[in-house]
């Protein structure tokens, strides 16, 4: 047992506990801002931090392990168990690998299917970031106004798909059911909603001085370091590395579509906060140029009924709400993969936060840990 | 016109016959205890009660409305739980300072109830130095947060303990400048005096600029002493997880708490009597007919009022801003509260000297 | 200038604040945007999506007949092996040996309603069905046998 005196004093011999006079607190495995349970061993100098140190595995299910006892058709649907918010778009991934490796033509019907629900996804995914992100830095009524138009999503969702979170929605080929007969009419409903209350987030926080202070000038990442760290998605964008798969690799109908690629150059949190709200208008830009020309068609390629992948390896990546997502099969030309290996977008932009915080206050990490939008089964899997 | 005072004066004069002087005295004071561990109870569940509910209706819920007709008893039966909770200690703790720093932040509550006028001469101890007694008291909470948090033998409690001490102290400055404009305004410090010199209209109007500045700092001020969102980093939820009450439970957590929107009941009432005229009715220079319609609505509904008006203000902040960052805090106090404050307290003086207000 | 900048900064801030304050009070006072629904009240005018995926289920007829032929289709469809097939062989009137199921047990409590199974079933005897308030008391109340008690399998059924 020490008491706070003798940490304070002596420190202790452990290399993860610092020298003398550091203090050092664990954050987690439960903690409010943590959102799960990751773990981090935070290093502090009064309130400033030292050292950021992960401590990862509280919640691994070796689901990749898991995968390569599951045929070709059944380990999609565990995918939407590591990034459950984005969990279209992870099975989209398995999805567009299973299909490149059985060169299956996807319907252009089903493809547009995908790509919008792959953009609600995004958007219930950023809302949820948004509300929770503001809990984390104090205020808590956002949380509630995000959710109101999450909600709708999630309605949307589970009318077409059966279910509100883990939908299991895409198989290989196509999409599992066809889109409700509600769909469009709801989409829309959506689509007003969110442009009407879109501008009370401004007012609620993106303008507001406290959360401007918050924010500005905190957890800087370069862009080099955002590159050597491996990060993706909104949090690279920030930082002004330009890395979206949807304009890089385009899959489905992407290169069609008109959208533009977010960049922020600052690289701060409020850069990544703003990545992240206009991501969302370009999501809702997408649907509404897809919404009224869904193409008649099949929803499902027709597919043999035991899918079997030829030998050798397969990759597929799609970005998701976090970054580029990666599914990497590696088959010997068997019901089941031989190896299936995640890239998953959370576990390498968790790796700059301790580069990011170093020097910051401990109010700061909250913030930081909130714009890298961490969803710890993404990144613990 | 009927007053709260008739009571008071009744009950002393039959005590006063009964008995000696000094047992009358006594049991008065017994009956004044009695009166505000009661006020306490009733101030900590109806705060609860209406916290919930001004959140729940920002927040676009409904609120807690299963607990009695539209969910009034909600706060009595979380009262009833906490009663029934073990009140742990944790192994490694203080023993006497932990059990003991919740009661001294429920006494220094209770000492502020003194000096505060409920309604027209309903006070229980009008004392000369009424001003620099509440802010000489209420500095006292901080050593009840620096007990607990050290006592706790937690790091999160220890964090929290400091960050309030550095908070405290520092806005205690700003608040006690912003109260000095209007003891500089009226000349006393006796608060029956504030209040009677607002007869003829509240400072916030007669005091015009220098008092509305004093009033912003003072909210904000006393928004940071009783470490109410958005300057709740002593307890800093996502950041500390509770901050220094992290190792308390049950009764020992809920007098924290209790003390906490006791304490936004004081300040709220300070800054009601200060600013806004305490029990004193709207009354507009020497429009007589107006001055006479507002006498009738009794002095105690007046101060209620008031002193609820601001702890919603107070609410209203708590649920809408994110809450700052230590650093940012002691600068907002630092360079921007303290010189407007004290370039405030200047203009205030001038105004007094030169006799510029109303 | 320097006190005008400062004033300045003042004001913007002050004003980023009272727009917030706007909005929050805006939601205080109209009640009619609060979107709390009150659950097990409105159960009876609850709508629950057509495709929910609440438990599996095998629907009967009249008759106390379904539609499975006990192909086992949906057990190898399943990846967490949730649903087993207990085939037995019964005599046809004609006199012939069948074979058919005699229970499909269904583990609700390892099922993840991925759907698969209900796609894989070549003669829809099995379907998803809306109920969602899954709680019991007993681990072992989740595990159901989904065919009834004496239930053949519907004529033309192969």
């Amino acid at each position: 047992m020490y008491r706070n005196t003798d940490i304070i004093n002596e420190g202790s011999q452990s290399p993860s506990f610092g020298e003398a006079g550091d203090l050092v607190i664990n954050v987690g495995p439960q903690h409010p801002a943590t959102h799960g349970v990751l773990h981090l061993v935070i290093t502090l100098n009064g309130e400033t931090i030292k050292k950021v140190e992960p401590h990862l595995g509280y919640i691994h299910r070796s689901i990749e392990k898991m995968c390569e006892s599951l045929t070709y058709r059944q380990f999609i649907y565990v995918t939407s168990r590591m990034d459950y918010l984005s969990s279209h778009i992870n099975n989209h991934a398995c999805a567009l690998c299973v299909e490149k490796g059985m060169q299956i033509e996807v319907p252009e019907r089903a493809q547009v299917i995908r790509v919008l629900m792959d953009e609600l996804t995004r958007i219930a995914s950023h809302e949820l970031w948004w509300g929770a992100m503001a809990m984390d830095i104090g205020a808590f009524t956002p949380f509630f106004h995000a959710f109101r138009e999450r909600e709708t999503i999630n309605e949307i969702m589970e009318d077409t798909c059966g279910a509100r979170l883990t939908m299991n929605y895409m198989v290989p080929g196509g999409v599992m059911a066809d889109i409700h007969p509600e769909f469009q009419k709801k989409v829309k409903g959506f689509i007003t909603l969110f442009k009407s209350k879109v501008d009370e987030y401004a007012e609620l926080l993106t303008g507001n001085i406290i959360f401007k202070n918050r924010m500005k000038d905190v957890g800087v990442l370069s862009k080099e370091d955002a590159i050597s760290f491996g990060c993706t998605g909104p949090v690279a964008r920030g930082s002004g590395v330009s890395c979206d798969i949807r304009k890089w690799y385009p899959y489905e109908i992407y290169d069609k579509l008109d959208f533009e690629e977010i960049i922020e150059t600052a690289g701060d949190s409020l850069a990544r906060y703003m990545v992240r709200l206009r991501e969302m208008k370009q999501s809702v830009r997408i649907i509404e140029q897809l919404i009224d020309n869904i193409p008649e068609g099949d929803f499902q390629a027709k597919t043999k009924a035991v899918l079997k992948l030829p030998k050798g390896e397969f990759y597929s990546r799609v970005e998701t709400a976090r970054g580029e997502f990666g599914v990497y099969i590696v088959s010997e030309g068997a019901t089941t993969p031989y190896r299936i290996k995640f890239r998953s977008p959370g576990f390498s932009n968790l790796s700059a936060l301790d580069h990011m915080a170093r020097g910051s206050k401990l109010g700061d990490l909250v913030a930081m840990m909130g714009t890298l939008d961490l969803v710890i089964p993404d990144i613990d899997r | 016109m009927w007053s709260l005072n008739k009571i008071s004066d009744n009950i002393h004069h039959w005590l006063n016959q009964q008995f000696s002087p000094t047992w009358a005295l006594i049991f008065e004071m017994v009956i004044a205890g009695i009166c505000v561990i009661s006020l306490f109870a009733m101030l900590g569940l109806i705060l609860v009660l209406m916290e919930r509910k001004v959140s729940a209706w920002m927040q676009i819920r409904l609120g807690p409305n299963r607990v009695g007709p539209k969910g009034i008893f909600q706060s009595l039966a979380d009262t009833v739980k906490l009663l029934v909770k073990e009140g742990m200690t944790p192994d490694g703790a203080d023993k006497l300072l932990f059990n003991l720093a919740p009661f001294i932040a429920m006494i220094v509550a209770m000492l502020l109830m003194a000096p505060i006028a409920f309604a027209k001469d309903f006070q229980l101890w009008d004392l000369n130095i009424g001003v620099l007694y509440v802010s000489a008291v209420s500095s006292i909470m901080v050593i009840s947060i620096l007990m607990a948090g050290w006592a706790s033998n937690n790091k999160y409690s220890l964090m929290g303990a400091m960050r309030s001490g550095a908070q405290i102290v520092s806005y205690e400055l700003s608040a006690g400048l912003s109260i000095l404009t209007i003891v500089v305004l009226t000349g006393s410090l006796k608060i029956s005096d504030i209040i009677n010199a607002q007869a003829d209209g509240w400072w916030i109007f007669k005091g015009h600029i220098p008092v509305i500045i004093a009033f912003v700092i003072f909210i904000i001020a006393v928004t940071a002493e009783t470490n109410r969102a958005p300057f709740d980093l002593a307890e800093a939820e996502s950041e500390l997880t509770a901050g220094f009450h992290t190792e308390y439970s049950g009764m020992k957590f809920a007098l924290f708490f209790l003390a906490e929107y006791v304490n936004v009941f004081i300040v709220c009432a300070i800054g009601a009597t200060l600013f806004l005229g305490g029990w004193m009715p709207l009354h507009i220079g020497h429009w007589q007919a107006f001055n006479h319609v507002m006498d009738y609505v009794p002095s105690s509904i007046w101060f209620f009022g008031k002193t609820f008006f601001l702890i919603f203000l107070i609410m209203w902040f708590r649920w809408t801003f994110p809450r700052l960052r230590i650093d940012q805090l002691l600068n907002l106090e630092w360079k921007y509260l303290l010189p407007i404050s004290m370039f405030n307290i200047l203009l205030a003086t001038a105004v007094a000297i030169l006799g510029w207000h109303f | 200038m320097f006190i005008i900048d400062y004033l300045k900064e003042v004001g913007g801030a002050v004003k980023s604040l009272l727009k917030g304050m706007r909005r929050t009070g805006y939601y205080f006072t109209h009640h009619k945007e609060i979107i709390t629904e009150q659950y097990p009240d409105n159960k009876a005018t609850l709508n629950l999506a057509q495709r929910f995926k609440g438990e599996v289920v095998m629907p009967h007829d009249e008759k106390n007949e379904h539609r499975c032929t006990g192909c086992t289709a949906c057990e190898l469809a399943c990846p967490n092996g949730t649903i087993k097939v207990i085939t037995q062989f019964v005599m046809t009137p004609e006199g012939k040996k069948k074979k058919a199921i005699d229970k499909l047990v269904y583990h609700l409590e390892l099922c993840t309603m991925c759907n698969l199974c209900v796609i894989a079933c070549p003669s829809d005897a099995i379907v998803m069905a809306q109920t969602f308030e899954h709680s019991v008391f007993d681990r072992s109340k989740l595990t159901k046998i989904l065919n009834n008690p004496d239930s053949k399998i519907m004529d033309g059924v192969e």
